[in-house]
Parts: C-alpha cells; structure tokens; sequence
C-alpha cells in the first residue's frame, strides 16, 4: 500500500492566537512495502504527520492517499491503520490476548477465526506464553511487542509507529529495533515509525524522511542521504559524531578555510560554509598541506583514533564550536600535542551557502 | 531512633486521635453497651442514670416492632434502588459532560450546586414540586392528560411516597458522584481512547469495555460510600415528609428516623436502649454490606 500525501497542512493554534504549521504543504509518497523512518527533532511535525495519516489529526489542508483511496476525510477506524503509540497505550485491565482480540471483536471477526489469529500474531512477536498476563506484568520490551501485534491482527494497510524505541532501555532497543525490522519483512506491510534518534532510523530503515519544522528536508536511502545531505540541516543532523563545520571562501576555484586550502570546486567566488564529517580527513604524511592543527587529545578505540582539536577564537573558522573532530585510521600513532597535516577527502566536502543550502 | 520517631508520630496524630475517640469510638462502644441495659433511665439519679441490669431483650423488642421492620424496608428499598441509578446516572452526565468541553465547567457548576445546598431546604423545595395541587410533577403530568397523584399527601400510597423520594435522594446525591467521575474520567489517558478509535470500536463499546473498567476502583469507593450514606438516610425523610415521616405518620420511616423517634422519647423506662439497639444493629448491617461489596468487587475491579 503506497501513502501518497499532497499538500499536506496541519495548523495549530495556540491560546494567544499563534498559529504554528506543524506539517506545512508537505507532498510525499511512501513506497508500499518499505520501512519508512521519519526523522526530525521533536517539534519538527513528524508525529503529527504521522497522526495525520492515522486520522487522529485533520488536516487543514491538503490530501491523503492510500494507493488509489483518498482517506483524507476518513475517520480512524475506517482507514484500516495499525497505529503503536510511544507509551503502547495497551489497555492495562485486559490481559494480552484480551487486548490483541479486541480489534477483532469489534470487527466483528468470526470467534474461531479471531482466535486462530491471536494466537498467530502472539507467534509472530514471539508472545505465545505470555497471553494470560496483564501488560503491568510484562516488561517494556513485551509491551511493544503486544502493541504491534494488536496493531497488525486486524491486518491494516498500513502500520505505524510513534517513536517505537524511546521507552525502552538501551539494549531493549537494539533487541526491539530488529524485531521491528523482521515482522515488517515478514508481513511486508508498508511501514512508517517516526523517531528522534537518527541511529535508530539509520539502522533499520529502508529509507529516511527527514524533516524539520513542518517541511520534509530530504527523504532517501540512509547511506545516500548521511552521504550527499541536501541542505546543512540534515547534515548536521545525521552523524554521529556531528558533522564538522567550518567557515570559509572559495577564490578561483579553490576552496580555503581561514586561509589554508583544503580543496578545489568550480563555483564562483563567494563566502561557503564546509560540512566535512570526522572521517572525510586524511592524515598527509608528506607535510604539504596548508591544514595542520596540533591535536588537543586522541582516543583510540580499537581500529579508530578520534583527533580532537581545539582552535584558537581567531583561526581555523569553526562555526558554533571551540574544536572539532577528526577519525583517522589508529594506524597512524598520533600522540597528544603532535602537529599534523590533513587533507580533505573531496567527496567528503560539502559547501553550503550561507543559508544552508547546498552547493553544487 | 525508631522509638523517638514513633513517638513523633504519635504526637502528630494525637488531635485526630483524641476527637475520633471522643466522637467515634467512645459514643460507639457506648451504645452497644447502652443496647444491654435493662430498664434504662438516663436522667434518674440527677443524671447519673439507673438500671436494673443487662438484657439482650431490647434487641427482641425491636425485632418484634411492626416500624422497625418498615424502617428496614424502606430503607433497604431505598439504598438499593438509588445507589446503583445514581451511579449509572452520573456516570452518564459524566461521559457525557466530556463531549462538550465548552459548556462543561457550568455544566459541572450546575450539578455540584445541590451539594452545598442545605438538604432539609432542599426537601422542602421538593416538597413544593411534589405538592398535590400545584406542585410542578403534576403540572407535567396534566399537560400529558394524567390524573395527578398525591406524591406526598395524606391520600398519597406508598409507592407514590416512595418514588418522591427516590427522585429527590438519587437528584441531591448526582453531585458528589459526578464530581469524582469528571476528575476520574480526566485522569484516564486519552491515549486508550485514541487506541480504542483506532481498534474501531464503537461508542458504546468504549463506555462498556475502556471507560468503566478504568474507572472501576472510583466506582466500587463510590458504591461503598453512597450504600453507606443511602443506608443512613434521614434528611431527606424529614425535608420532604416533615417531622410525621410520611403522607401517613411515620409511613416512610427510616432505620436513623427509628434510631431517632426512640432517642426523642427517653423519659420512657428502656427507650434509649431500645434506640441504641436499633442503631447496631443497623451499624452490623452497613457493616456487612460494605464487607460484602469489596469481597465481591475484589474479583471484578480490574488493576
């Protein structure tokens, strides 16, 4: 099932009459059968678009559709969506079975049947033994997995997830992350979970929406969006750690930061911000290059050594930080306090213009 | 430390302590030994009081009272009928009340207002809607071309008695009960009924199989309290029936109004005790019920 959306606005208004556009004029079309991550700060309007597609929320304009089927005006229960919230929302006086079969039974699903598929969906997240207990009795991880099979029994068109992972621990997470990832496969349902963790999205999607205040920002295959970002706002955003930032110039084709060259492009002269991430550097044993720091602190971590490198106010051009990161091969035994000569690797620059937006 | 801070403790709790041994404890240990003594005089002796010694037989006294037995029935009839209408009542103006959230701060204002109004003032206010002749009921029931009853008249049966002051007690205690379902409903996620939308369930389902079951610790302290309360009704007896209890003297008496009519007569040998018999003996009746309703509820009352 593809969702298409089509000029999709959502206004809030608050108490002293501000009006925030929570989704503003986004079209964007969900492929059928893909895991989805919407991704953005929280405040960026991925759960409300997400809410929107639920019906939860009515839009103020635009459209929704679910192929061919306009489900815009559709209230929830009509438009066949398996919804898990953050906090599960299971009913906590119902047992587990009680709480997959209830869909069903107000679906009016034949007894036998919607027993059978119960006990199907209890299987397919793993919680055949667990269907007399209370969700109280249950751990976090359990919970979300009731959640999701109380979503899908009623075999939706689509499935969504509001922030699936952020309640749980962190080793819960990883676990859960690719029980999400398996029963999307294997039920091959179009699948859309809104989340702020980029790791998270990064890691089980098939493609990520990123957004930010309303506006989707760039949508694509994970590496292709971390690799070419569209703008500095998503390449700031994924990364970790963060992408380093730098002011600079472009005079004749080159490309300098604080003076020293680091690169060539053919654009036109003019002030640029550079995104280049800590591993876009290469150590430059030859001593040639113009960008040479002494390193402030180094920590190797098994093949990878993390340079860090603090810059006088008046040099180097860094934007919004005191220092910045460099993740070379631990190979090169660097020590605290060495002078080293980097260069840049040239896919791995990217120029902004002072707006943010990319340079091409 | 532990004993220094028991201490501490004990201090703290002593001005409650102390009133609720005055009011509470002391008069109830009281009565049940009042309810032994044997021709009883409390004023003999300059107010010291005299008796002849103890007996269970102010207790075969009253069981053998023709009004203490209508007492128990009206009674009974009374806390049974109204106890579970007004919840189911005010568990839907509740609901209900939810739906509009623009009117419902008045709305709530509106109902809570018998609450802090005078019960006896109340009564006779009712006692002007229930009148015979001009009474607001039977205006109604005119308009409809019903002859019009005699609620609470000297002609007036026991049925029609008994309905006045159902429709008077369930109306004066939708007060309280809507006010501590407003608060429950709120404090009730608004995420399961996102959750139940989505799971397509229907208004109706969403009342019977979400609302109530969440709300259900609320309900069973309700129930508890207003069987309680209902049980104890005089008031609303003597609002809307005057000092006679009733179109007939003392037709709608109560088990409190019989606890009442033997304490009022105590210049009689043995009266008091044969109020303080009645008054355990309806203590051991809300006593089991409410014993009986958390057993009961132990098992429905979910989470």
């Amino acid at each position: 099932m593809e969702i298409r959306m089509a000029n999709l606005t959502k206004i809030f208004t608050s108490k002293d009459k501000k009006e925030v556009h929570a989704v503003d004029h986004v079209d964007l079309t969900i492929p059928s059968g893909k895991l989805i991550g919407l991704l953005g700060p929280s405040g960026c309007g991925k759960s409300t678009t997400l809410y929107l597609i639920a019906g939860l929320l009515k839009q103020n304009e635009g459209q929704i559709f679910f192929d061919d089927d306009e489900v815009s005006e559709m209230p929830p229960e009509k438009r066949g969506i398996g919804l898990v919230f953050q906090n599960y929302a299971l009913y906590p006086h119902m047992t587990v079975r009680d709480n997959i079969l209830f869909p069903l039974q107000n679906l009016k699903v034949e007894k036998e049947e919607a027993k059978r598929r119960t006990i199907e969906m209890a299987q397919l997240v793993g919680l055949q033994e667990m269907l007399d207990r209370k969700p109280k009795e249950l751990s976090g991880g359990q919970q979300q997995r009731v959640a999701i099979a109380r979503a899908l029994v009623k075999k939706p068109r689509v499935l969504l997830l509001d922030e699936p992972l952020s309640n749980l621990d962190a080793r819960l997470r990883l676990q859960t992350r690719e029980e999400i990832k398996r029963i999307q496969r294997e039920t091959g349902i179009t699948t859309v979970f809104v989340t702020h963790d980029q790791e998270e999205a990064m890691s089980i999607s098939d493609e990520i929406v990123v957004m930010k205040d309303g506006v989707i920002q760039q949508m694509g295959l994970p590496q292709e969006v971390y690799d070419h970002p569209h703008n500095l706002f998503v390449a700031k955003f994924l990364g970790n750690p963060q992408i380093n930032v730098f002011e600079g110039d472009v005079k004749g084709g080159k490309v300098y930061i604080d003076d020293m060259h680091i690169g060539s492009v053919k654009l036109p002269d003019q002030k640029v911000q550079i995104g280049v991430r800590p591993e876009g550097f290469l150590v430059d044993d030859t001593l040639k290059s113009d960008f040479n720091f002494a390193v402030n602190l180094v920590e190797t971590i098994g093949r990878d050594t993390t340079l860090i490198i603090d810059i006088p106010s008046d040099e180097g051009g860094l934007l919004d930080k005191k220092s910045f990161k460099v993740i070379v091969d631990a190979s090169h035994r660097i020590q605290t306090g060495d002078l080293v000569h980097f260069t840049v690797k040239p896919e791995k620059m990217h120029l902004f213009d002072l707006d943010g937006g990319l340079l091409t | 430390m532990e004993t220094k801070n028991n201490l501490k403790a004990w201090f703290y709790l002593a001005p409650m302590l102390i009133l609720m041994a005055v009011f509470t404890f002391y008069p109830l240990i009281n009565a049940f030994i009042i309810s032994f003594y044997k021709d009883y005089l409390p004023l003999a002796n300059n107010g010291v009081g005299s008796i002849t010694g103890y007996t269970l037989n102010n207790y075969a006294v009253i069981f053998k009272n023709q009004l203490f037995w209508r007492a128990i029935l009206n009674t009974f009839v009374l806390a049974f009928v109204s106890v579970p209408v007004s919840i189911m009542v005010s568990l839907f103006i509740s609901v209900s009340l939810k739906a509009i959230p623009k009117l419902k701060g008045f709305f709530q204002t509106v109902f809570f207002l018998p609450y802090v109004t005078n019960a006896i003032a109340v009564g006779m206010a009712f006692a002007v809607l229930f009148h015979k002749d001009y009474g607001l009921f039977n205006v109604v029931l005119r308009l409809f071309g019903i002859t019009p009853i005699d609620w609470i008249g000297g002609t007036a049966s026991w049925w029609a008695q008994m309905s006045a002051l159902m429709v008077f007690t369930i109306w004066s205690s939708l007060a309280f009960k809507i006010l501590v379902f407003t608060s429950g409903l709120e404090n009730i996620d608004k995420q399961y009924y996102d959750a139940a939308r989505i799971d397509s369930a229907s208004k109706w389902t969403i009342f019977k199989r979400i609302t109530v079951p969440l709300l259900s610790p609320l309900i069973l302290y309700i129930s508890i309290t207003s069987l309680i309360g209902a049980l104890k009704a005089y008031n609303s007896v003597i609002g809307l029936f005057g000092e006679r209890l009733g179109g007939q003297p003392y037709r709608m008496i109560t088990i409190v109004a019989f606890v009442y009519k033997y304490r009022a007569d105590f210049a009689f040998q043995g009266f008091y005790s044969y109020a303080a018999s009645a008054a355990i003996i309806l203590f051991f009746i809300t006593l089991i019920f409410s014993v009986l309703q958390t057993v009961v509820s132990r098992k429905r009352v979910h989470y």
